[in-house]
């Protein structure tokens, strides 16, 4: 028994599985970080692939095929459209699989899911990007995305910081934007071993030292290990900024991303529907959530 | 709605229409419990049951369920078993009938319908049927003692007769497929009816209060209470397999050794098992027995309350039951509301 109202669909509704991974072939690979390559992407079906519409900050179910399925962030922006850029840590099943695959392997892919960053509203006003270590990746679909729309925007600032130069991800991509005058790109390590990388040295929130952020027209998308929430947020706050203007990308654990397995859970919302965009005002009004 | 009445002595021939819609499960005695079956012969049935031991969700989400099978050169191929195979559940309990309802808020409604949900809820029928409150019920706390819709038939027992409800044009199939057996109701049925309802109404020993319970459990988000039942918890995880609003469930990618060919299968899950909000790098967002437990109360109390206005719990009183260490729900909400006298007999 199903109420009239929901029973709708003839047939046993196959064409709307959210569940159906779509077949995509990787087309290149990205061996950038050790343990942190990128997979580009193609659907198989084009027209799949036109229809594909992602926000900066959503994300993919990865399939593997004999090795099971795992979210991942699209660090590609929907200003370049054809193709998908995952930047995938190596850290366990599916991931290795994945890592065991070459260019011209298919994968599934379905989603896009989640609810992206608020691109729309964030119009207009200034952008400050914080990202620490494997952040970037979530992160990179924004950057490109303001860049790409850089008429939207006002000041746009990233601030990126990884434990060296060799780690940092997409470094060659980023430290091409430093001499850009259409973003103020301050990229930090906390230290150099090999005493070749001309940018800075020192903690992340030390970079808030070289910007000028006028909190009332910034919107701050931070994105990181649990330490960096903590010592940006030390910079934000005293700034003046509303916690609604803080947006942060949250990780937990997922099995569907779509709203039914429980499993990415925060409180009482789900990481795959309501997030994993947050704002800080949502942050602290969920238990658990940090 | 069209409301009908069938004499008692008819009931297993209409039993026997039945079958023309679909296998017919009923609730069987088996040294477990009671238990939702295919019925061999009509005098199985049991239908002055308490309540089963797995709630109907069984037939809805299986406890395990192939969902895509990899294959070259086609990928992920959808299906699964017995999807369209038709079944008229007997003698199902309003509580349980609402359950179903708020599974169809997660599973049917919203962004993402599950097609294997909705063809299944598509290809089984439900026939209510009223019920005797025991020492462990407390639907109508939860709201949940009578439902409006969920059901094709629903069945209140009226003495030497049952009336019934008819929710559903199939339903209506099932009345008309009897022939005459059914008749109008008359006054004295409905005087019949109301008399009994006001006496179940006074049967219930257990009572929880739902006004203000989210902002509650917000005020005692840190009480000792959490503590003090992780300790107690052995994360069987009984509340939860048997609980009809219960939901979660894994994924996992079954293999042929040396093949990457295979099904991808979801079976059921609980937020009490130590792994569920584990993630990469042995991270653990509820890394004690006492922060999971506290989920389990919060997801169904708060959190559903918060995405669909009222709380993901009917009352049924199978958590109460299956608790090897004797966690009461309703205890636990009336410690946390303090009113500590209020569970009569436990
Ligand atoms: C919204 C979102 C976006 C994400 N974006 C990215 C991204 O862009 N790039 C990226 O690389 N990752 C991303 N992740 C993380 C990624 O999904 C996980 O790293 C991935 O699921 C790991 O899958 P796996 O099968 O390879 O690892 P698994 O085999 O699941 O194991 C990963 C690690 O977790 C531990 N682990 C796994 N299961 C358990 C368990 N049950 N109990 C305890 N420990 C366990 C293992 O010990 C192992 O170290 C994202 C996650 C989310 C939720
Ligand atoms: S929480 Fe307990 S009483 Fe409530 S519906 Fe679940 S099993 Fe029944
Ligand atoms: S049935 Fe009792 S012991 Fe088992 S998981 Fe639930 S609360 Fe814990
Ligand atoms: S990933 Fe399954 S509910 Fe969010």
């Amino acid at each position: 028994m199903l109420s009239p109202a929901i029973d709708v669909a003839t047939g046993p509704g196959w064409l709307e599985n959210p569940y159906q991974p779509h077949l995509a072939r990787i087309v290149r690979i990205y061996r950038m970080v050790p343990d942190n390559w990128v997979f580009t992407l193609r659907f198989l079906d084009e027209e799949i692939g036109r229809n594909f519409r992602q926000q900066p900050g959503t994300f993919v179910m990865l399939s593997i095929p004999g090795a099971g399925e795992a979210p991942i962030s699209i660090s590609s922006s929907p200003t370049r459209p054809g193709t998908l850029e995952l930047c995938v840590r190596r850290v366990g099943r599916v991931t290795d699989a994945l890592y065991r695959l070459q260019s011209n392997d298919l994968v599934g892919v379905r989603g896009p899911y989640g609810n992206g960053f608020p691109v729309e509203v964030m119009h207009g006003n200034d952008l400050l990007l914080v990202a620490g270590g494997l952040g970037m990746a979530p992160l990179r679909s924004l950057l490109w995305y303001a860049l790409d729309r850089r008429e939207h925007f006002g000041q746009v600032t990233l601030m990126y910081g990884a434990k060296n130069p060799a780690s940092m991800l997409f470094r060659e991509e980023l430290v091409s934007l430093v001499d850009r005058t259409d973003i103020n790109c301050l990229l930090t390590v906390d230290s150099d071993p090999g005493g070749t990388w001309k940018n800075h040295v020192g903690l992340l929130p030390k970079l808030f030292d070289r910007a000028r952020i006028d909190p009332r027209t910034t919107y701050a998308a931070v994105c990181g290990p649990p330490i960096v929430y903590k010592f940006v947020l030390e910079r934000l706050l005293p700034l003046g900024f509303s916690k609604d203007r803080i947006l942060m990308s949250l990780e937990r654990r997922m099995k569907c991303g779509v709203g039914k397995c429980g499993h990415c859970s925060i409180g009482y919302k789900y990481t795959c529907l309501h997030g994993p965009i947050f704002t800080y005002w949502d942050a602290i009004n969920l238990p658990e959530m940090v | 709605m069209k409301i009908l009445k069938l004499p008692k002595e008819q009931l297993d021939f209409f039993a026997s229409v039945l079958q023309q819609f679909g296998e017919v499960h009923a609730p069987v005695r088996t040294r477990a419990g009671y238990s939702f079956r295919a019925l061999e012969r009509w005098s199985e049935a049991c239908l002055d049951y308490d309540r089963t031991v797995l709630p109907p969700k069984k037939y809805f989400l299986p406890p395990r369920e192939t969902m895509l099978t990899y294959r070259r050169p086609d990928g992920y191929v959808a299906g699964s078993e017995g999807l369209n195979q038709k079944l008229v559940l007997f003698g199902v309990h309003a509580c349980d009938i609402f359950a179903l309802n708020l599974l169809d808020k997660v599973f049917a409604e919203g962004v993402f319908p599950d097609p294997y949900y909705r063809t299944r809820r598509r290809n089984v029928a439900v026939i209510g049927i009223d019920c005797e409150p025991d020492e462990h019920c407390f639907c109508p706390s939860m709201r949940a003692d009578f439902v409006e819709r969920g059901f094709d038939l629903f069945f209140y027992d009226i003495g030497d007769h049952y009336l019934v409800m008819v929710g559903t044009a199939l339903g209506d199939d099932m009345v008309l497929a009897t022939g005459p057996l059914f008749t109008p109701v008359a006054d004295a049925d409905i005087v019949e009816y109301k008399r009994r309802s006001a006496l179940k109404k006074t049967k219930y020993q257990l009572e929880v209060d739902l006004r203000d319970l989210p902002e509650i459990f917000e005020l005692e988000y840190g009480s000792e209470i959490w503590e003090e039942l992780g300790r107690t918890c052995l994360a069987c995880g009984n509340c939860s397999t048997s609980c009809p609003t219960c939901y979660c469930y894994d994924v996992q990618d079954q293999v042929e050794l040396g093949s990457t060919e295979g099904p991808r299968v979801r079976t059921a899950d609980t937020c009490l098992y130590s792994q569920h909000a584990a993630v990469a790098g042995g991270e653990n967002f509820r890394h004690s027995q006492a922060s999971r437990i506290k989920f389990y109360y919060y997801h169904k109390q708060r959190g559903f309350v918060m995405e669909h206005g009222r709380p993901g719990c009917v009352g049924c009183g199978r958590c109460i039951v299956h608790c090897p260490v004797g966690i009461h729900v309703v205890d636990v909400i009336n410690r946390l509301r303090g009113v500590r006298d209020a569970v009569a007999s436990h």
